[in-house]
C-alpha cells in the first residue's frame, strides 16, 4: 500500500493560511466615500455650502436611485448566473402604464377602464408585478430553450415592451391616480422598498439554495448541469425575478410621479447594469453580491447629485458618468490579475 | 508586425554554432515569487542541441513557472539566462519568438474558425503588392512544412474540425514554422492515444535530427525512457538534479519527484464482487456508439479502454443522462429506469467525474467550498431553500482531510489550485453525495504522481466499500493496475471485456484498433 504518501502531509503548495480576507465591497465603499469628500470640498469651494449636511438633496439623490436600485438587484442576479436584461427600463414603461390604468381615481370620467376606478391599490400592484413576471417568463424562455444569447432575447423585448407601452393609450400619459397608490411612491417609501429588496436578494444569494445554483450557472453552465441542476428552469426563474422586479420600480415610479407615462424608464437597463459592474459584477458570470450593486447605485446617484450640486451642465454629466462606469470595470479587472498574481 | 529583432541575437542565430556553444539554452539560479508563494528557487536548467531535455515534478513544482520564464511569458525576479552562449533578456513571448524559442500550450491557442494554414502563418501571412493575403502561397508553404513533418493535414481544414490530437500538429508545426531551434511542449501527450503519441515521437525524433532543443514537460514515466537524452526533476520550486535518462530507473525518478517512496504504483486489492448494481442492453446513441452492453457490480472496477473518440466518454454521458440515449435499455439495482437528465442519474445513485475539469467539473472562480457541495444541494441538506451551512462545512472539512486537498481554507478560489487539488475537490463533490455507481471519466488526467497515488488508493477503497466503480482511462497502466474487468471499444462499438487476469497491453490494443 502506498501509505508512505499519507504521512507525508502537504509539501508542494505551502499553504498561505491566516490570511484575511476583506470583502471586496471595501474599495469600492471607500471610492464612494472618496467621491462624497470630493463634492463636499467642491462645494465649499465653488457653492458655498455643504454637499452632505443637507438632508433634502441626499433625499433626493436616494430616491432618485432607488427606481435604478431595485432593477439593479433583478439585473445584478441574472449577470450572476451568466446572462444580461436589456428590457427592464422599457419593462418599467409597460408596467407603468398598465398599473396606473388600474390605478385611476373612482368616478373619474376618461378613465382608460371606466368601470375599473377606486379600485384597492393590490389591483394595479398585482397586474404590474404579474406583468413583469410574464415578461421575464418570455425573457428565459427564449434564452433557455433556443439558447439565443441573453442580449438577443432581452434587446428584442426591450423593443417590444417599450411598442406595448405605446401602443396601450396611444402614447397618452395616464394621470389621475388614486392616493391610496401614490402613497406607494411618497416619502421614504420607494428607498425602503429598494433596500428591503436588495437584503432579501442578498440573503437569498448567499443563503439559499436559489443563489448557490446561480452562481454556480453563471460560472460555468455545462458543469452545473453535470451536477444535477436543471439549469434551463433555473435560468427561466432568474429572469422571472428579474421582471418582477422592474414590475416593481415601473409600480414605484409610477406611484411616485403620479402618473403614468409610456416613456418612462429610458435607459433604466444600462444604469442598472452600471449600478451592478461597478459593484464588482462581472459580465462573464459567477461573481458578484448584492451590497456591491447597492453601493453602486449610490455611487451612481452621488454623481449625479453632486454634479448637479456644483451646477455643472447635464451634458457633462453624463460624459463623466461614462467615463466613472468604465473607469471602474478597469480598476476591478486590475485587482483581480493582481490577485491571481500573473 | 515589423521584426526588431535585437542584432546580437541575430548575429548568433546566423553564425550557428558558436564556439563553446555546446548548450542551445543555459538557465541559472533563477528565483520567481508570486504573493505568497516562492515559484523557483535558484533554479537551473540546460538544454543541448539536438536533444530532448525532459522536466519532471508534481504539479505547483515549478516547471510550468520555469518553462513560462525560458518561453518569455513571465519575467525572473533574478538569475541569469544564456542563448548560445549569449546573455539575453526576454520581455515578452514575441521577442522568445524571435530568439527562437517556441512554446506549445497544454491548453492549444489555435482559431477555431480559421483554417490551418491560416493559424499556423498568422501575422506572417505571404502578402501581395496589394497587402492582400497570398492565400495559394500559404497554402504552399504549409503543404512543404507538413511533408518535412510528416503530418498528414489538409491546409485548408478549419480547426475545429480537427482532433485533438491533430491540433497538436498543427501547434508543433506552427511552432516549427518559426525556425525555432528551442521548443517546449507542455504535457503534449495528455489528450493523445498511443498511436497519435508514437507519431508525435516521430516528429519529435525529426526534429532532433534537425539539431533543435527540445523540452519535455510530461507526467508519463514511459514516455520520458522512450523519448527523452535528459530528465531534470523539480520538487517545491527547487531543482533537485539533472540526470541521463538512461542512467535512472523509474523509482529513481519517482524518489527524486516525491521525495519519498511509493511502494506501488497501483493498491489494486482483491473486494467481493457484489451482485448486478447496473445493467445496460444495446444501449445506443445516434451518431456516437450503438448496442454497448454489460454488467457491473457492486464492488467491481471495471475499466473502459480504447482510442481516444472511440465512444467510451459518450456512453458515461448517455449513462448519466447528459446526452440521453436513442435506444437500450439500462437496469439499476434489478429495476430499469429511462435516464433523461443528470438529475435522475444523481437520484438513482450515481455520480459522475467528468473528463475536462475545466469544462464540464470545476466552477473555476467559486471556491473550494461552493465547489464541493453543488451536487449535494439536489438532495436535502436544505430548510425552506436555506442551506444548512454549518452542517455543509463540516462535510467539506471532512472530505478535504481525507482527500486531502492542500488548501489554506475552503474559501480558496478553485482557479487557484493545482490541477491534482482541483481533481480532488471534484472527487469531494460526488463522494460527498454517497454514491453507489461511480463513473470516472480520465480520473488522473494530468496531476501529479502523488496525487494519482492518492486517487487510486481511493478508488480502491470506495470498491472495497461495494461501490460499482467504471472507470475510463487511456493510461494503459492505470486500466490494467486498476480493473477486475477491462471493456474495450473502438469506433463507437464494444470490441469485448477481457477479465483481469487475462489482460495485457498487447490484447488490450488488439481490441482497441481492430
Amino acid at each position: 500500500m502506498a501509505t508512505d504518501i499519507s504521512t507525508a502531509g502537504p509539501t508542494s503548495e505551502a499553504p498561505r493560511a491566516g490570511r484575511r480576507r476583506l470583502p471586496p465591497e471595501l474599495s469600492i465603499l471607500g471610492v464612494m466615500i472618496g467621491m462624497m469628500l470630493l463634492f463636499e470640498v467642491l462645494g465649499w469651494i465653488f457653492v458655498g455650502q455643504s454637499f452632505i449636511m443637507n438632508p433634502l438633496r441626499l433625499k433626493i439623490m436616494i430616491l432618485q436611485e432607488a427606481e435604478i436600485g431595485i432593477i439593479a438587484v433583478g439585473v445584478t442576479q441574472v449577470i450572476i448566473s451568466g446572462g444580461i436584461d436589456l428590457s427592464s427600463g422599457s419593462l418599467v414603461g409597460m408596467t407603468a402604464m398598465i398599473a396606473a390604468s388600474l390605478a385611476q381615481t373612482a368616478g373619474f370620467t376618461h378613465a382608460i377602464y371606466p368601470s375599473l376606478t377606486g379600485l384597492n391599490p393590490i389591483f394595479p400592484v398585482a397586474a404590474g408585478l404579474v406583468c413583469g413576471l410574464i415578461v421575464g417568463f418570455i425573457n428565459g424562455w427564449f434564452i433557455a430553450f433556443t439558447k439565443i444569447p441573453p442580449f438577443i432575447a432581452t434587446l428584442g423585448m426591450m423593443v417590444s415592451a417599450r411598442g406595448v407601452a405605446d401602443w396601450y393609450t396611444n402614447g397618452q400619459p395616464i394621470g389621475n391616480l388614486s392616493d391610496s397608490f401614490a402613497a406607494i411612491g411618497a416619502g421614504w417609501w420607494p428607498v425602503i422598498i429598494f433596500l428591503g429588496i436588495a437584503f432579501v436578494f442578498h440573503i437569498a444569494l448567499r443563503y439559499t439554495r436559489y443563489g448557490k445554483f446561480t452562481y454556480a450557472i453563471g460560472a460555468n453552465p455545462l458543469a452545473a448541469r453535470v451536477s444535477g441542476i436543471n439549469v434551463e428552469r433555473h435560468i427561466v426563474l432568474v429572469y422571472m425575478l428579474a421582471g418582477l422586479l422592474s414590475g416593481l420600480s415601473g409600480i414605484v415610479h409610477t406611484a411616485r410621479a403620479i402618473s403614468g407615462q409610456a416613456g418612462v424608464g429610458m435607459g433604466f437597463e444600462l444604469d442598472a447594469i452600471a449600478a451592478a459592474v461597478i459593484g464588482g459584477t462581472s459580465l462573464s458570470g459567477g461573481v458578484g453580491r448584492m451590497t456591491g450593486t447597492v453601493i453602486g447605485a449610490v455611487i451612481l446617484g452621488v454623481l449625479t447629485s453632486g454634479f448637479t450640486f456644483l451646477n455643472v451642465d447635464a451634458h457633462y454629466q453624463e460624459i463623466i458618468k461614462g467615463g466613472v462606469i468604465v473607469a471602474a470595470v478597469v480598476a476591478d479587472q486590475y485587482r483581480q490579475r493582481r490577485r491571481k498574481g500573473a | 508586425m515589423a521584426t526588431i529583432s535585437p542584432s546580437t541575437a541575430e548575429i548568433v542565430r546566423q553564425s550557428g554554432a558558436v564556439p563553446g556553444a555546446e548548450y542551445l539554452l543555459e538557465v541559472a539560479n533563477v528565483r520567481k515569487a508570486f504573493p505568497g508563494v516562492l515559484a523557483l528557487d535558484d533554479v537551473s536548467f540546460r538544454l543541448k542541441r539536438g536533444h530532448v531535455h525532459a522536466l519532471m515534478g508534481e504539479n505547483g513544482a515549478g516547471k510550468s513557472t520555469l518553462m513560462k520564464i525560458i518561453a518569455g511569458i513571465y519575467t525572473p525576479d533574478s538569475g541569469s539566462f544564456k542563448l548560445k552562449g549569449q546573455e539575453i533578456k526576454l520581455t515578452s513571448p514575441l521577442d522568445a519568438l524571435r530568439y527562437g524559442i517556441a512554446m506549445i500550450h497544454q491548453e492549444l491557442n489555435l482559431m477555431n474558425y480559421m483554417t490551418v494554414a491560416e493559424n499556423i502563418w498568422i501575422r506572417r501571412e505571404p502578402l501581395n503588392g496589394l497587402g492582400f493575403v497570398r492565400h495559394d502561397e500559404m497554402r504552399k508553404r504549409t503543404k512543404a512544412l507538413f511533408e518535412r513533418l510528416d503530418i498528414p493535414l489538409d491546409p485548408e481544414t478549419e480547426v475545429r474540425d480537427l482532433s485533438v490530437a491533430n491540433r497538436q500538429m498543427v501547434e508543433i508545426a506552427k511552432a516549427v514554422s518559426y525556425d525555432s531551434d528551442i521548443l517546449i511542449m507542455d504535457e503534449p501527450t495528455s489528450a493523445l492515444t498511443d498511436r497519435e503519441v508514437e507519431h508525435l515521437f516521430k516528429i519529435i525524433r525529426t526534429l532532433k535530427a534537425q539539431d533543435k532543443g527540445i523540452v519535455y514537460i510530461t507526467h508519463k514515466m514511459n514516455e520520458l525512457f522512450e523519448i527523452a537524452d535528459e530528465v531534470s526533476v523539480f520538487r517545491d520550486g527547487r531543482f533537485v538534479g539533472e540526470h541521463r535518462a538512461s542512467d535512472v530507473t523509474r523509482d529513481d525518478i519517482i524518489r527524486l519527484m516525491v521525495g519519498r517512496e511509493i511502494t506501488q504504483m497501483f493498491p489494486k486489492e482483491t473486494v467481493p464482487i457484489g451482485e448486478v448494481a447496473l445493467s445496460v442492453r444495446g444501449l445506443t446513441l445516434e451518431g456516437r456508439f450503438r448496442d454497448v452492453s454489460f454488467d457491473l457490480r457492486k464492488g467491481e472496477i471495471l475499466g473502459f479502454a480504447g482510442l481516444v473518440g472511440s465512444g467510451r466518454s459518450n456512453v458515461a454521458e448517455t449513462l448519466f443522462g447528459v446526452t440521453p440515449a436513442t435506444s437500450g435499455a439500462v437496469a439499476i439495482d434489478g429495476k430499469e429506469i429511462a435516464i433523461r437528465n443528470p438529475g435522475m442519474a444523481m437520484d438513482a445513485g450515481m455520480a459522475f467525474l467528468t473528463e475536462d475539469r475545466k469544462e464540464s467539473g470545476c466552477f473555476l472562480l467559486l471556491d473550494i467550498m461552493a465547489n464541493m457541495q453543488i451536487a449535494l444541494l439536489r438532495n436535502g441538506h436544505a430548510r425552506a431553500g436555506f442551506v444548512r451551512e454549518r452542517e455543509i462545512e463540516r462535510l467539506c472539512q471532512e472530505q478535504k482531510l481525507r482527500l486531502r486537498v492542500r488548501t489554506p481554507d475552503l474559501e480558496e478560489p478553485v482557479i487557484n489550485l493545482s490541477g491534482g487539488n482541483q481533481q480532488k475537490v471534484l472527487i469531494a463533490r460526488w463522494l460527498m453525495t454517497r454514491p453507489r455507481i461511480l463513473i470516472l471519466d480520465e480520473p488522473t488526467r494530468g496531476i501529479d504522481v502523488g496525487a494519482k497515488a492518492e486517487i487510486h488508493k481511493l478508488i480502491t477503497e470506495l470498491a472495497g466499500q461495494g461501490v460499482a466503480v467504471m472507470m475510463i482511462s487511456s493510461e494503459m497502466p492505470e486500466v490494467l493496475g486498476m480493473s477486475d474487468r477491462i471493456l474495450v471499444m473502438h469506433e463507437g462499438r464494444m470490441t469485448g471485456i477481457v477479465d483481469r487476469k487475462d489482460a495485457t497491453q498487447v490484447k488490450i490494443m488488439e481490441l482497441a484498433s481492430q
